[in-house]
C-alpha cells in the first residue's frame, strides 16, 4: 500500500470524518482480527481512491474498479476501529473494528523483588497477555499463576483477565530463598524471580571470650522465627559498657555469626542488637 | 599611552603586594588577636617564634619552618612534615592552615609553654587543632619545641578477610517491561526530634535499614509554620551514614540555623533511598567512649578508633548520637579526623558536645562513616 504524504493523511482524515456517520457498506466484516488479511469488493468499472484510516494508521491507494481490494495482515495489526472509504466520483465508506489476536506473549509485573517471608498478602503480580502485533488482549483469558520455591509449589491459582489484566496476591511462605514466579495462558508463558527473605531476628544471643586485647564476641547463628538464617551482611552492633567508657562495634553476619573484639577491660556489660532487635546482656570481668 | 598605563598598573600592583607583605597577619591568614599579641610581647617573644614557624608552614615552606624547631625535639625533618601536612591521603593532605590562635600558658626568661590553636581549611569545612607547645631560648632565639609526632606503625601482615560484598547489575534499556526492576532498599525513620540550637532549629534523629540490602541514604525535612507556609527545606547533607548496610541504624542531622523553633508548626520527614553497591568492611571499633572535658573548657564526646580490617580508611568520619533517660535522641554531633586511619592503628578522636547536652545525655552512640580513596 502506497504511504501518502501529508496532504493523503489529511484527506483521508477529512473523508473519514465526513463518511463517519454514512454506513453505506463496504461489504467488510464489521470486526476483523488483527493481522489477517481481508478482500473487499470494489465492482464498477474505472479508476477509484482507497482510503484506509485508523488512530494509528492512514494509508491512500490509487486502483481500478472490478478487482477486489486486498489488505494485508499488517494494514490490519493495529486494533481499533478503522474506516475504510472507496471514492469514484462518490464516496462509500464503512467503519470496522480490529479485535486483538490470540495472546502471544504475556507482560508478567511482579511485587516486590525482595519480599519477607511469614506476611499474608506480601507478594503481587500483574499479568497482561498481548498478540504478536503487541495488542493488549482485552477478551477474557485464563492465567495460571504460580510461585516455586525450595522445589516446592509455594502458590498455584487461576485468573480470568479483566480489560486485559490478571492479577494474584499471595503470602509469602516460610521458607526464605529464591522464589520462581510463572504466569502461563495457554502455550505462552512468563517467568520471573524474587528473593524470600528472613525477617527480623527471633533470639539473639550472644556469648564472650576473653582475647589478648579485650573481649571477643559472637553470636550464635542468627535465625529468624520460622528457622531461617539472617542474611549475610546483617549488622549487629555489639556494645561494651565498663569503666573504660563504652566501646561499639558494628560487625555484619558472616556465615550466619557476627563477630567483633572488644577492646574493654574490667567489669564490663556487653549487650548487643540487630536493628530494633536486642539480644542478651553478658557481665564479665575482664583482665587489662 | 599603552606602555605608560601598563607601568602605572604594575607599579600600583608592587605597590600592593609590598603593603601587603608589611601586614603579615592580614597576608598569612593570622587572626587579629594573636598578631596584637605577638606585636605586644615583642619580637623575640615565644608566641613570634610560633607564629614564625606557622607562617612557613602557611607557605609550605618547611625548611623554614622547620629552622623554628628547638634541637631538643628529637624530631626529624621528615616526621615534622608528615605531621602538619598529613600522610595516607588523610584529610590533612588536602587541608590549608589558615590561621591560628596563641594562648601563653605559662612564661619564664628561659621558657614558655603556648596554646597554638591551628585553623586548617578543608574540603568539609574549618577544622582546628589545638596543641600546647613548649617554647625554649637557645641563645638570643626562641625555637618551638616540637613534639615528636607517633605514627601509627603496624607490622607487614595479611588480614585475611571475608568480607561481604553487594554488586548492582542494572538492565539495560532494551529489557523487557517488568522483567528486571529490583526494588529500592525499605529504610525508615525511627525517631525525630526538633530542638533548638543558637537561635535556629536542627532537626535531628534515627533511621534504620530495615532491608537485606545495602541502601544510600540521604534524609530530607521540611519545617512548616502555623499558616501552612513552608519556612525551610534541608538535607542532612553529610550528618548521616550514607550507606547503610542491613539492619543497620544511622543518626541524622538537618541544620536550620534561621528557623526559630517557636516558629515551627510541624517537619515533614522524607527519606530518600536507591540501591548501591557496598562492602561490609572495613569494621572500626569505638572505644573508650566517654563525656569530658576537652582541654579548652567545653565538653566532648572522646575515644578512639580501631580500623580491624587490613584497608586504609582515608578519611573517618565520626557522627555521634546522645539519647535521655528515656532513650530519645537528644542531640546529633558530628566531626572529622584529619589523619587516616591505618589497619589496626588506634587513633582518638573528639566530638565536642553542648554543655546542656553533655548534663542531660545518659547515653550515647558512635558511627563511623569512612571514606577511602578510589572507595566509597
Amino acid at each position: 500500500m502506497h504511504r501518502s504524504p501529508l496532504l493523503a493523511t489529511l484527506t483521508a482524515i477529512a473523508l473519514a470524518a465526513l463518511c463517519s456517520g454514512q454506513q453505506t457498506g463496504l461489504g467488510i466484516s464489521p470486526t476483523v482480527i488483527a493481522g489477517a488479511e481481508i478482500s473487499i469488493p470494489a465492482p464498477g468499472t474505472g479508476e477509484a481512491t482507497f482510503y484506509l484510516a485508523s488512530a494509528a494508521h492512514v494509508a491512500k491507494r490509487k486502483l481500478s474498479l472490478g478487482q477486489p481490494i486486498r489488505l494485508s495482515g499488517q494494514d490490519l495489526s493495529i486494533a481499533g476501529r478503522y474506516v475504510a472509504i472507496l471514492c469514484a466520483g462518490s464516496c462509500r465508506s464503512q467503519a470496522f473494528f480490529v479485535t486483538p489476536a490470540a495472546p502471544a506473549s504475556l507482560s508478567f509485573v511482579v511485587h516486590p523483588s525482595r519480599a519477607w517471608i511469614g506476611r499474608e498478602g506480601a507478594i503481587s503480580g500483574v499479568a497482561l497477555p498481548f498478540d504478536k502485533f503487541h495488542n493488549l488482549v482485552q477478551d477474557p483469558v485464563n492465567v495460571d499463576f504460580s510461585i516455586v520455591a525450595g522445589g516446592s509449589k509455594l502458590y498455584s491459582a487461576s485468573a480470568p483477565s479483566r480489560r486485559g489484566i490478571a492479577w494474584f496476591r499471595a503470602a509469602s511462605g516460610s521458607k526464605a530463598g529464591a522464589a520462581q514466579l510463572t504466569a502461563s495462558a495457554g502455550t505462552v508463558s512468563a517467568r520471573r524471580a524474587l528473593q524470600l527473605v528472613a525477617s527480623d531476628p527471633c533470639r539473639l544471643q550472644i556469648r564472650a571470650t576473653p582475647a589478648p586485647k579485650g573481649v571477643a564476641v559472637e553470636t550464635e547463628p542468627i535465625h529468624d522465627c520460622s528457622g531461617n538464617a539472617i542474611p549475610d551482611g546483617t549488622i549487629v552492633t555489639f556494645t561494651a559498657n565498663g569503666a573504660d567508657g563504652i566501646s561499639t562495634v558494628d560487625a555484619p553476619v558472616k556465615h550466619g555469626v557476627a563477630r567483633a573484639l572488644l577492646a574493654s577491660s574490667g567489669n564490663v556489660v556487653i549487650t548487643a542488637a540487630s536493628g530494633v532487635v536486642m539480644g542478651n546482656e553478658l557481665r564479665m570481668s575482664v583482665k587489662p | 599611552m599603552r606602555l605608560w598605563i601598563s607601568l602605572l598598573l604594575l607599579g600600583v600592583t608592587a605597590a600592593l603586594i609590598v603593603a601587603g607583605l608589611g601586614q603579615p597577619g592580614v597576608l598569612w591568614g593570622q587572626n587579629r588577636e594573636s598578631r596584637d599579641a605577638v606585636d605586644a610581647a615583642g619580637a623575640g617573644a615565644p608566641q613570634a617564634a610560633i607564629a614564625s614557624l606557622l607562617r612557613n608552614v602557611q607557605r609550605h615552606d618547611w625548611d623554614g619552618a622547620y629552622a623554628q624547631v628547638a634541637g631538643s625535639s628529637n624530631v626529624d625533618q621528615a616526621s615534622f612534615i608528615r605531621d602538619l601536612s598529613g600522610t595516607h591521603g588523610a584529610l590533612r593532605t588536602f587541608s590549608g592552615l589558615t590561621g591560628w590562635d596563641l594562648n601563653p600558658l605559662r612564661a619564664t626568661d628561659s621558657d614558655a609553654e603556648v596554646r597554638a590553636t591551628m585553623h586548617w581549611a578543608t574540603p568539609v569545612g574549618a577544622l582546628d587543632d589545638a596543641r600546647d607547645l613548649k617554647v625554649v631560648r637557645e641563645g638570643n632565639a626562641w625555637k618551638v619545641v616540637w613534639p615528636q609526632p607517633h605514627f601509627p606503625d603496624p607490622p607487614p601482615q595479611v588480614i585475611p578477610l571475608t568480607f561481604m560484598r553487594w554488586d548492582l547489575v542494572t538492565g539495560g534499556s532494551g529489557d523487557e517491561w517488568g522483567n528486571r526492576n529490583v526494588d529500592g532498599p525499605r529504610v525508615r525513620i525511627v525517631s525525630m526530634n526538633a530542638v533548638s540550637y543558637e537561635g535556629g532549629s536542627v532537626v535531628i534523629g534515627e533511621a534504620i535499614n530495615e532491608d537485606s540490602i545495602p541502601a544510600f541514604v540521604n534524609v530530607n525535612a521540611t519545617l512548616v509554620g502555623p499558616d501552612g507556609q513552608v519556612l525551610g527545606n534541608e538535607s542532612s547533607f553529610d550528618k548521616v551514614l550514607h550507606v547503610l548496610l542491613p539492619k543497620q541504624v544511622t543518626p541524622y542531622r538537618i541544620d536550620f540555623p534561621e528557623v526559630e523553633l517557636a516558629k515551627i508548626k510541624s517537619v515533614q520527614m522524607d527519606v530518600k533511598t536507591s540501591l548501591i553497591g557496598a562492602a561490609a568492611d572495613p569494621v572500626i571499633e569505638v572505644s573508650n567512649q566517654a563525656i569530658g572535658d576537652d582541654g579548652a573548657g567545653a565538653k566532648a564526646l572522646q575515644g578512639q578508633l580501631l580500623n580491624q580490617s587490613g584497608q586504609v580508611v582515608n578519611i573517618p568520619h565520626i557522627i555521634a548520637t546522645f539519647y535521655d533517660d528515656g532513650g530519645r535522641v537528644i542531640w546529633v554531633a558530628d566531626g572529622y579526623i584529619d589523619r587516616a586511619l591505618l589497619p589496626q592503628s588506634p587513633e582518638p578522636f573528639r566530638v565536642r558536645v553542648p554543655e546542656r547536652i553533655a548534663n542531660n545525655a545518659r547515653n550515647y552512640r558512635v558511627v563511623v562513616n569512612q571514606y577511602s580513596l578510589g572507595g566509597s
